[in-house]
Parts: C-alpha cells; sequence; structure tokens
C-alpha cells in the first residue's frame, strides 16, 4: 500500500457515525473500500473530476487519484466491456452508468461475457466487478431517464442483481457487491437518493448478499418489495396498522439470486402476500416470486398472491409519472382485498 | 483553405507469392531458428485444422471455424508476444493458441462441446475464445489498462476480423486506447470475408488500417501471407506498447481459404477462380518456398516434420475423444464462487437425473 492510501485507511478507520443519505453512504461504501483495498477502482462517465452527476462519486479523484477514479469516453459498451478486461487481471473495478436508461448498450458485454467468464473458463478467470446505476422514476427526468428494467438483468444466469433501499443498506450492500468475486449489477433506486438520512457507521460492515431483509415483523400479511417503493410499502404498513391489520414488511434487496426462503417463510406465517415493485408487471421478478410462493407454499396460502406494480406500458413523462407509480393507496387497497378472502 | 493535417497508412511486404525476397529482408530474417519454428507451427495448426475437420464431418466435433489462410498472421503474433504478456482472441486465433501453450486437446474439447476446453494451463491470463464478433476489444483496453494502473511493462495483442471493425466494440476500444494511451496491439485479420459479406460492403474505406487514425494511433497494412512483414511489424508495435509509446492497429491482410465455419458453404457466394488466385498467395507455401530456396529446409525434413505433426493431433484427437463429459452439475457448480441457496435444489434435480441415468454420482 503507498503512503496516500495509507493515510486515507487511517483518516477513515475512525468508525464514523454519520447521518447521511443514501447516495452519501455510496460514495462512502466506495471511499472505505478503495482506501483499504488498492485493487478497487471506479470508472464512468463525468464520475472523476465532476464527481458523479448525482455526486456519488464525489471527492475519490482527490484522494485516490486519477489512476484510480476514471473518467471514461462516452461509450457504455466500451465501459461495460473494459471493466471485464479489468476485472480479469484481478482488479475489482466499480463502473458508474449514468442512468440506467443508457445501460442496454453495455448489455452484451454484461450478459454475453461478465456472467459467463467464470463458468466458461471452469474458474481460470472471473469478474470481481461492479456495475452501479441510477434507476426507476419520480424524479421528474427527461425521457429514457426513469424505467425499473431490473428484470432484465435478474433473468440472466451469473449476474447478481442488488438493489438498496436505504443509506444502511445501500453502504452494507455496495461493500458486499465489491468483495463479491463475481458480477454484481447494483441498481440505485434515485428516487429516494435524498430522500431520508439515516445514521451509519462507516466501519467497513457488509452486509450480506442473496438475503431478503424483513424491515417489519407482522402477522396478518406478507409485504414484498424492493428499492424506492420499500418508502411507498412502509407507509401502507403504517396506515394498516391503524386499520388493525398486521403487515410483515420485507425488502428482496437481492433480486437474483432470490431468497425465497425468507419470502416462503413469512408467507407460512402470514397466509398472504402483497408484492410491490415500480417496474412493468409481466414478466418482472413480482412474477418470479408470485410463481414460487405457489409452487412451494399453495397450501400456506389464504387467498391468491396480488402485485401492485408499474403497468405493461412505457414509462410515460413526468407529468404522469406518479399515475404509473404504485402509490401507498394502491398498497393498501390490495391488502384489503386479499384480507378480505 | 490549407491542409490542417497529413496522415499515412504504411504497408510492409518482403517476400513476393513465390517466397523470392522483393528486396532487402528485415532483421527477423535472420533469426533461423525463429523462422523454422513459425513454419513448424504454421504445419502443425494447418494438420490439425484438417483433421478437425474431418472430425467434424464425422460427427466427432461440433461446428468449427477453419484456420485456413491464417497461419502465417496467427504464428507470428504468438512469435512476438512475451510469456508475460495477455493475449485476447477471437475464434480463429488457433495458430497463436498453439504458441501460447494452450493444447491441440484443449482447442478440441473446446469445439467438441466441452467448457474445460477453455480452462488453459500454461496461459492463464490470456482471454477465452471470444464468439460474439468485436466484443473481447473491449476487454483488451481493460486488460491494458489494469497494467496501466499497476505500471506494469505488459503488452496485450487483441485479434478481430474485418467485419469486426464495423462494430462500435472495435472503434470505442481503438479510441479508447488512444485516449488512455494503453499498451495493446489490434490486429485487424483482414481475409476478405465476414462469412458471405465481403470487404467492399464491410467499410468504403480504402485500408481498415486507416480507422486508427480516428483514434488518434498509427495504422499499418501488412502482408498477411508473408511471414517476414508480419513479424516484423508485430515486434515493432509490442515494442512501442512495452516501451510506453502506447497503441497501434496491424492491418494483416490475407484471405479466408476455407469456409467461415464447417456450417458454411462458401461456393455459394464466391468463385473458385478468387479462391484458386488467393492459394496461389498461401503464405505457409510461400514461408515453405523461402526455407527451401535459402537451403535451410529439404524433403526430408518436411517428410519428417509431416509425420509429426500428424502425430502429435492424431495423439490429441484420441485424448479428446477419451475425454468422458464432465458431469452435468458442472453447469451450476462453475456459475458463481459458490452455488448459491436458490440453486441449490436445481442443482440437486440435475445430479439425481444423471444419477438414476449413469448410476454415477454427479455431486462431487
Amino acid at each position: 500500500m503507498n503512503a496516500s492510501a495509507q493515510k486515507a485507511v487511517a483518516r477513515s478507520s475512525a468508525s464514523e457515525v454519520k447521518d447521511i443519505t443514501l447516495v452519501e453512504a455510496v460514495n462512502m461504501a466506495l471511499a472505505w473500500e478503495m482506501a483499504h483495498d488498492e485493487s478497487v477502482v471506479v470508472l464512468g462517465e463525468d464520475i472523476a473530476t465532476n464527481g458523479g452527476v448525482f455526486r456519488a462519486t464525489v471527492g475519490l479523484k482527490e484522494r485516490f487519484g486519477y489512476k484510480r477514479v476514471m473518467d471514461t469516453p462516452l461509450a457504455e459498451n466500451l465501459i461495460a466491456g473494459a471493466t471485464i478486461g479489468m476485472a480479469v487481471q484481478g482488479l475489482k473495478p466499480v463502473a458508474e452508468f449514468q442512468f440506467m436508461g443508457f445501460i442496454y448498450a453495455g448489455m452484451e458485454q454484461m450478459v454475453s461475457h461478465a456472467a459467463r467468464m467464470r463458468n466458461r473458463t471452469r474458474g481460470r478467470l472471473h469478474c470481481p466487478l461492479v456495475y452501479r446505476a441510477p434507476f426507476g422514476g419520480g424524479i421528474h427526468a427527461p425521457e429514457h431517464h426513469s424505467e425499473s428494467t431490473e428484470a432484465l438483468f435478474a433473468h440472466v444466469p451469473g449476474l447478481r442483481v442488488v438493489i438498496p433501499s436505504s443509506p444502511q443498506r445501500a453502504y452494507g450492500l455496495l461493500l458486499a457487491a465489491i468483495r463479491n468475486p463475481d458480477p454484481v449489477v447494483f441498481l440505485e433506486p434515485k428516487r429516494i437518493y435524498r430522500a431520508v438520512t439515516q445514521s451509519v457507521t462507516d466501519n467497513g460492515d457488509a452486509l450480506p448478499l442473496d438475503t431478503c431483509f424483513t424491515l417489519r415483523e407482522g402477522d396478518d400479511v406478507t409485504l414484498i418489495s424492493w428499492g424506492a417503493s420499500i418508502m411507498e410499502t412502509l407507509q401502507a404498513a403504517d396506515k394498516l396498522t391503524e386499520q388493525g391489520i398486521s403487515a410483515e414488511v420485507i425488502d428482496v434487496a437481492t433480486v437474483s439470486p432470490l431468497d425465497r426462503e425468507t419470502l416462503l417463510c413469512s408467507v407460512a406465517k402470514t397466509g398472504r402476500a402483497v408484492i410491490v415493485h415500480e417496474a412493468c408487471r409481466s414478466g418482472g421478478v413480482g412474477a418470479e416470486i408470485a410463481a414460487s410462493i405457489a409452487e412451494a407454499a399453495f397450501l400456506d396460502l389464504q387467498a391468491p398472491v396480488v402485485r401492485v406494480t408499474g403497468y405493461d406500458t412505457i414509462m410515460p413523462y413526468y407529468r404522469n409519472e406518479q399515475a404509473y407509480l404504485p402509490q401507498v393507496d394502491d398498497i393498501v387497497e390490495a391488502v384489503e382485498q386479499v384480507i378480505a378472502l | 483553405m490549407r491542409q490542417r493535417h497529413e496522415f499515412h497508412v504504411d504497408s510492409t511486404r518482403y517476400l513476393d507469392d513465390h517466397g523470392k525476397p522483393l528486396g532487402e529482408l528485415p532483421p527477423q530474417a535472420e533469426q533461423t531458428e525463429r523462422t523454422l519454428a513459425a513454419y513448424r507451427n504454421m504445419v502443425l495448426t494447418r494438420a490439425f485444422d484438417t483433421k478437425t475437420i474431418a472430425l467434424q464431418r464425422t460427427g466427432k466435433c461440433g461446428t468449427y471455424p477453419s484456420v485456413l489462410g491464417h497461419e502465417v498472421i496467427g504464428t507470428a503474433i504468438g512469435q512476438s508476444l512475451a510469456s508475460t504478456d495477455v493475449f485476447v482472441p477471437y475464434y480463429r486465433d488457433q495458430a497463436t493458441h498453439i504458441l501460447r501453450g494452450v493444447s491441440l486437446t484443449e482447442l478440441l474439447l473446446y469445439w467438441g462441446g466441452d467448457e474445460r476446453g477453455s480452462a488453459w494451463k500454461h496461459c492463464p491470463e490470456d482471454l477465452p475464445i471470444s464468439v460474439p464478433i468485436a466484443t473481447q476489444c473491449c476487454h483488451a483496453v481493460g486488460v491494458a489498462s489494469a497494467f496501466r494502473i499497476r505500471g506494469e511493462a505488459r503488452a496485450v495483442v487483441c485479434c478481430v476480423g474485418d467485419g469486426g471493425t464495423s462494430k462500435g466494440d472495435f472503434l470505442e476500444s481503438i479510441n479508447l486506447a488512444g485516449a488512455w494511451h494503453l499498451p495493446v496491439v489490434f490486429v485487424v485479420i483482414n481475409n476478405q470475408w465476414a462469412i458471405s459479406t465481403p470487404r467492399t460492403v464491410q467499410s468504403s474505406a480504402e485500408t481498415i488500417a486507416q480507422k486508427a487514425i480516428g483514434a488518434g494511433l498509427p495504422g499499418h497494412v501488412v502482408d498477411g501471407n508473408d511471414y517476414f512483414a508480419v513479424t516484423e511489424t508485430m515486434d515493432q508495435a509490442l515494442a512501442r506498447a512495452h516501451g510506453g509509446k502506447g497503441a497501434s492497429v496491424i492491418e494483416a491482410v490475407t484471405y479466408r481459404l476455407g469456409d467461415h465455419t464447417t456450417a458454411d458453404d462458401a461456393t455459394r457466394y464466391r468463385s473458385a477462380e478468387e479462391l484458386k488466385k488467393a492459394w496461389e498467395r498461401d503464405g505457409l507455401k510461400r514461408l515453405q518456398n523461402y526455407l527451401h530456396n535459402t537451403g535451410l529446409w529439404d524433403p526430408e525434413q518436411e517428410k519428417r516434420l509431416q509425420s509429426e505433426c500428424k502425430e502429435a493431433v492424431d495423439r490429441a484427437v484420441e485424448a479428446y475423444l477419451a475425454t468422458e463429459p464432465e458431469p452435468p452439475t458442472a453447469m451450476v457448480d462453475y456459475l458463481f464462487e459458490t452455488v448459491p441457496m436458490a440453486l441449490q435444489a436445481q442443482r440437486e434435480r440435475i445430479a439425481d437425473k444423471y444419477r438414476a441415468r449413469t448410476g454415477q454420482g454427479g455431486a462431487a
């Protein structure tokens, strides 16, 4: 480790507790890991000098230098592929895609190479990389900036798809994603980038991947969600409490591979499940969860599994985006429906 | 109006179609052992190619892309690369793989439907064969970036076909190689045909090498059937990369003497006459003529080499055919470092079905 990296470690070893937003937690996790592991590098468009359009990488270039914090030419396919080349060399690159709407040019690299490298070389080469992208609607963004297409990636064997829904989970899950020896698509719900602050301890503790987080325990119904929709789901759970309905709230967090066990245990207890996601409905991750519950917990169910989701249409421009996004009342209504059965 | 910049593209050729020097040869021509080793590798590669096509025709190998016409380029690349460099191939680089230490059995396993064919033991950092066109160019600049980040004086050679230069992957990668001053050599193997699409349909650019200029890199055209020309150009480009002087693009011009793959029939789209003319420029024969003319090779040595190559190929085929398939649970075992909980039940199902069919355990 060079002198400046040692200094950085010294600076960040104090285990500071800070009230921070989700996007600040992303920045804090990147800084922690770069300070403690020289093989971690970050790259993307406008991420170095500008610190990223959402400021997720602000300060990293100043602290770790341009060699490890790289502004790339404007070419997403190249970013996805060059990241693979760095990763097979033993670096742990974290590439930022400015918006999920621009990630598709990189999908061939993700699907045909990142996801397959370990398998097709029988473990000779592997890709310890992270593809980060802000995703989802609700911030009055221009066209192509509001979609939630996590299901496209969740369908690809060999990719992990991880979505944080709070500052604490953003910090812990991003650390876990960087340390994971396989490719992780890390999707950051930008609607809640700055929605809330939470106290996060900057101590380098990662959270487990492939694991759902039970945010609230309850007996009558299981509410299953991830990403920004967790906010509405928790608010719905509050409203339901007022009506005397006790809702368990689960943040799926890793949408692939799925932690079915936690979901099935919860449904076995409550007998009812409502799945909430922003992405369009058909072929979504919610469909996979509903099918898993139907296959493995049918006899535990007291009502059909219900989904509250975006519609099977193109995300409208922002004047109508709230009409597309699942609202608190939609969730409450769905729960009332399954409780009534 | 005044001219702001002037660009040029070099072109190199030393031997005529019959192996006669057109003028003074480069210093590499004095490295007799290297030249003889190159010739041996070309003959071995061609023997391997002929046999593998025969295996495919008799149902003992999957679809296979013949390397016929690429032996000179691939051999020169393999010789110029240092063992510590990284090779990033496309899918017609058999001649280079052999020099990098990939065994003939491994190559057969890959084309014969077995993932272990890419678990190369002797060149563990080389990228595996890349079928999606030009995608490997992006990996090459990533590997070269890793060298730059760590301050290592290593280089990368990346191969791509003439068709691949139409893809963004190639253009984006040479652009980054220029912008970041990366130690990488792109070798465009221009064999005139992208399956049935001729070079003229790919681009109206007079040369492919000139695409390098737009990326701020030097571009060279080299006769890909001229061993000395390719060798000298590769040595120079790699010296430049190793010396921190940046990337280059080499367009090595040859002709795909075989079908695109064993699933293709090139008589549907190109004339017998064109093919006959291309055979007259065959680089292997050209080097053989040169060696005969200069007294470095005789019919007796040729006979011995042919029989050695046949034996080596036969041994590899025997080992390939004797290799049992992996238990099917392997399809899950290498997906991630450890099998996730979500996949355990599917893995058990695969193992159970395998046990029921064979009486063998597949869960080792």
